[in-house]
């Protein structure tokens, strides 16, 4: 049981660094609101592993929803 | 950076890429050194429980029946907090919606169409009943968070967001004409607001009611059942429809902010 935590922890962690080395990576803004999106999902992923499931609700919709709708509405007004 | 192309001519007194680029680093490795040396000092992940959470622990169910202790802290021991936190979000909202308003008057019909014959493509109908399937559901589960907040994780903030996403959904899977047509901006504004003032008001009910401001004067029954813990449940709801008004007003004032001058343009010619 406690390995299985420490393989989901160690799995979660990894998924963080490679998504937010992603959001880096990609340069076009747009993409890169879609890319955040899916970071804000392990973030998510993240903070229930270790279990903080109150924070990982409110990431999820905040970061994963909320924020890449902002900036991609910001991003088309910008554009026309 | 080879591949940023030739630098632009530097005025004088400007620092150069270079030397930006050494005091970055210096400053760089300054920081992971703190960084490092701070991480190497904190105890194992799980081993320390603080003071502060053992008396949380103890306390939450006997005194107030919650057996989530982050809500139990949130809407209680530190409900005060919770307070300043909405009224961020209240301010926040409030300063955007007055910045997007004199922006939309001042842009509107200044905007020439380059191809306004061109309309947008419509929503196919895989992503039209998707979302038909999903907006009530969602709405379902944004209630069950709030009301469930001092039983299981979740709360008044998780499930107000998780609500204003039912809007956005809406607005994906139909016409935004549409959706203002229906969109009660009003009624938002007002649930917004009543959230916001509700739990000013349930925090003054404990200054007359019991000893102090926002501490709970109502009974608080047995723990784990629906209605329970006291006003943690009512200042749960009190933010969940301050929350889930704020954001889709700010849905809403982003999306009018980019279609309502395309469809002033169309509705001159």
């Amino acid at each position: 049981m406690n390995d299985a935590l420490e393989a989901l922890q160690i799995a979660a962690l990894l998924m963080v660094s490679i998504g937010a080395w992603a959001v880096v990576a990609a340069r076009d803004p747009t993409r890169q609101a879609v890319v955040a999106s899916l970071y804000g999902l392990t973030l998510g992923i993240l903070f229930f592993s270790f279990q903080a499931p109150d924070v990982a609700l409110s990431n999820i919709v905040i970061s994963a929803v909320a924020m890449p709708t902002i900036i991609l509405l910001a991003i088309a007004k910008t554009r026309r | 950076m080879s591949e940023q192309g030739p630098q632009p001519r530097r005025r004088p007194g400007e620092i150069s890429f270079a030397t930006r680029r050494r005091i970055f680093l210096i400053g760089g490795a300054g920081l992971a050194a703190l960084l490092v040396w701070g991480l190497t000092g904190l105890p194992d992940f799980g081993t320390v429980s603080p003071l502060y959470g053992q008396l949380i622990d103890k306390l939450g169910v006997p005194q107030r029946s919650a057996t989530d202790a982050v809500t139990a802290v949130n809407f209680d021991y530190r409900g005060f907090d919770t307070l300043g936190e909405e009224f961020i979000l209240f301010a926040a909202v409030l300063g955007l919606a007055l910045l997007l308003r004199e922006t939309r008057d001042e842009t509107e019909g200044a905007i020439d169409d380059d191809a306004p014959e061109r309309r947008p493509p419509p929503t196919s109908a895989a992503l039209r009943l998707l979302t038909v399937v999903l907006v009530p559901f969602t709405v379902l589960l944004s209630i069950y968070i709030t009301a469930h907040g001092h039983l299981t994780p979740g709360g008044g903030f998780q499930g107000g967001v998780i609500g204003a996403t039912a809007l956005l959904m809406v607005y994906i899977g139909g016409e935004y004409m549409a959706l203002r047509r229906v969109r009660p901006l009003t009624l938002v504004e007002v649930a917004k607001a009543s959230g916001a003032g509700a739990f000013v008001l349930i925090g003054i009910g404990g200054i007359i009611f019991a000893a102090a401001f926002l501490d709970n004067f109502l009974p608080v029954r047995t723990p784990g059942s629906l209605v329970s813990a006291g006003t943690i449940p009512l200042l749960s709801f009190a933010v969940g429809f301050e929350v889930a008004g704020g954001f889709v007003l700010l849905i809403s004032e982003f999306l009018d902010q980019l279609l309502i001058v395309r469809q002033g343009r169309t509705r001159r010619r």
